[in-house]
């Protein structure tokens, strides 16, 4: 039976004491891929942010392992932080350094590893998310699939127990799209990282992910929850359902 | 806590790891574990992870870093490394299966290379801005030939942030200048009773060199590279490619008007600088015990109209010149994040290498027409 890891309480996202959501609560179990969906401007984003610890919530808490990550302070929210890893939507790749050094500067700032052994770990990390072709390449180099998958390979450097994505999938082809929903499941199955992906990508949530909220905008809260897959089959809630067989 | 034992049986060394290997563990024992399998040499090594309690990536990664040192292929790794746990052999099949180490870095460039292609570089660059200028001179004349093209508003609107926002710091310099100079000039010509005549020094001064060169230093500074950051973003941006498909000339749509509005505002913003600065050292000769009207005839009776319009004719130039070099720079703006950064300090760097050198030219031509 896998265990709680993260645990979202009473969480009101939302900026400068404007709520967007109210009284957000779900929890997320250890080695899930689990989806945070909703149409576009409903907070996704924002309560992504509030789960990192990068923008403080309007009220409410984030649990992670059992600690509120936003209150942490000091060496606390260092070492929160150092367990988890975020891939951001456009990569968020240092543009002064290729992306094997983008890949090593974690390493070299939070470990005690030897040079040879950081360089080792960075090209396993790249050749994990098949990125070994282009590690002496800048990002401005690269595609918008390959930095998406330096950006993870990156998320991945310290090899955190929970890997949060930012619309991993948003302006990719479809074939790139399927090939990183590939490398999530097999990241998943083999580190056993939880995963907290948001996204409106349809075919991708229903390939990846093994549980979903839905945000609603109007609503302010979560709309449905569970199976994905049920929930495109269920037509109980007509708005959900609309949404998942995207019929307006 | 990782630790590792070594033991030496029947000439095979057997590397017998405990404990937790992750980064901090890894870390502690790369060194010692790289040194074993390197003295011991290839086919005689065995990895033991029966007593490791916790793997991840770095842990993983390490392991077949030292298998492959000890000349084990991903085949013969079972051979070499024993006592995997159920729950690690996923991580080790990920990480024996990188190509790693198989991609070397680029090879540096030659200092010859390096000078060669920074010299075409700015050939390039040379060509490119020669044209630009010729574009934005054409776009210019057809403008005045036809006023109705040139969007005024934002002319206005341009003149109003780099002329009208910009006069308190032309001010404080223009003052600070006049009233240092005139300080610095007095206390030598007092020893002889000549501090009356600090008077026609700064008028001068000011009227035909510092108050176009500091009102246009400060526009370089805060105009040129507003323009570079406008455009460049811009370009990053591709609305300049959007106002190109769309069938407008960006050079009309984006440049001509901050040329005019620059170009018109420098000449009035170098008349508040004469003034002020002029008053700056008037402080000066006040304190000394003069009246202010000593001062103003001084003035009056040394700086001719003369002075006054070669100083103004340059801040026509000088205007022209820094609007169209920030417009340029940041028209030639490239990709990446430090693009932006690089069009406006370059912006800045070659408006007031402009203004040098056309200062120097104004200079010469002045002295043969006697002006």
């Amino acid at each position: 039976m896998s265990k709680t890891i993260i645990n979202v309480r009473h969480l009101c996202a939302g900026y400068n004491h404007n709520a967007i959501m109210e009284d957000l609560n779900f929890d997320i179990q250890s080695g899930e891929v689990f989806v945070i969906l909703g149409g576009s401007g409903c907070g996704k984003s924002t309560v992504l942010k509030h789960m990192i610890g990068l923008v403080p919530p309007v009220s409410g808490q984030v649990f992670i392992h059992g600690e509120d990550i936003t209150n942490a302070r000091g060496k606390a929210r260092k070492r929160l932080l150092a367990g988890i890893g975020v891939a951001f939507q456009n990569g968020a790749l240092f543009g002064s350094m290729t992306v094997l050094e983008n890949i090593m500067l974690p390493l070299m700032e939070f470990t005690d590893l030897p040079r040879e052994a950081i360089e080792a770990i960075a090209r396993v990390k790249l050749d994990l998310v098949d990125m070994g072709h282009a590690l002496y390449l800048l990002p401005d180099e690269l595609s918008g699939g390959m930095k998406k998958r330096a950006a993870i390979a990156r998320a991945m450097a310290l090899d955190p127990a929970i890997l949060f994505l930012d619309e991993p999938s948003a302006g990719l082809d479809p074939l790139t799209s399927a090939e990183l929903d590939r490398l999530i499941l097999e990241l998943a199955g083999a580190l056993n990282i939880t995963f907290v992906i948001v996204t409106h990508e349809l075919e991708s949530i229903l390939t990846i992910s093994d549980r979903v909220i839905m945000l609603g905008k109007k609503e302010k809260g979560i709309i449905a929850q569970g199976d994905p897959r049920k929930l495109k089959a269920d037509p109980s809630n007509p708005y959900v359902y609309k949404f998942f067989n995207r019929n307006p | 806590m990782s630790e590792l034992n070594i033991e030496t049986v029947s000439r095979t060394t057997a590397m017998l790891f405990s404990g937790r290997l992750d980064a901090p563990g890894v870390a502690r024992l790369w060194d010692t574990a790289v040194k074993t399998v390197k003295k011991t040499g290839r086919g005689k090594i065995r990895i033991d992870l029966e007593s490791v309690d916790y793997m991840d990536m770095a842990g993983a990664t390490f392991i077949s870093h030292l298998s492959r040192l000890a000349g084990s292929t991903p085949a013969e790794q079972s051979n070499v490394v024993t006592g995997v746990k159920k729950e690690f052999a996923p991580l080790l099949d990920l990480s024996q299966k990188s190509k790693n180490e198989a991609l070397s870095p680029p090879p540096k460039v030659s200092y010859i290379e390096k000078t060669g292609k920074d010299l075409t570089t700015s050939l390039e660059d040379a060509k490119m801005f020669i044209t630009m200028v010729g574009e934005i001179t054409a776009a210019l004349f057809s403008c005045l030939k036809n006023p109705g093209r040139v969007r005024w508003a934002d002319t206005w609107m341009v003149a109003e942030r780099s002329g009208v926002n910009a006069l308190p710091i032309v001010i404080l310099i223009s003052f600070i200048v006049g009233l240092v100079m005139a300080f610095q000039a007095a206390i030598p010509m007092r020893m002889f009773g000549a501090e009356i005549y600090v008077a026609n020094l700064i008028g001068i001064a000011m009227v035909r060199e510092l108050g176009p060169l500091m009102t246009a230093i400060v526009l370089a500074g805060r105009s040129a590279s507003a323009f570079a950051a406008e455009i460049g973003t811009m370009k990053i941006n591709e609305e300049i490619d959007a106002l190109t498909v769309m069938g407008m000339e960006p050079i009309r749509f984006l440049i001509v008007p901050r040329v005019i509005a620059a170009t018109l505002i420098t000449p009035l913003l170098t008349v508040f600088s004469n003034l002020v600065g002029i008053l700056g050292g008037m402080v000066v000769i006040l304190s000394f015990g003069y009246p202010p009207i000593s001062y103003y005839n001084q003035v009056v009776g040394f700086v001719s109209w003369e002075d006054l319009a070669g100083g103004l004719v340059k801040c026509f130039v000088f205007g022209l010149l820094i609007a169209a070099t920030g417009c340029i720079r940041g028209y030639q703006t490239l990709r990446g994040p430090s693009a932006v950064g690089d069009a406006t300090t370059r912006a800045v760097v070659s408006s007031i290498i402009l203004i040098a050198v056309f200062d120097g030219i104004f200079s010469v031509i002045y002295f043969y027409l006697g002006i």
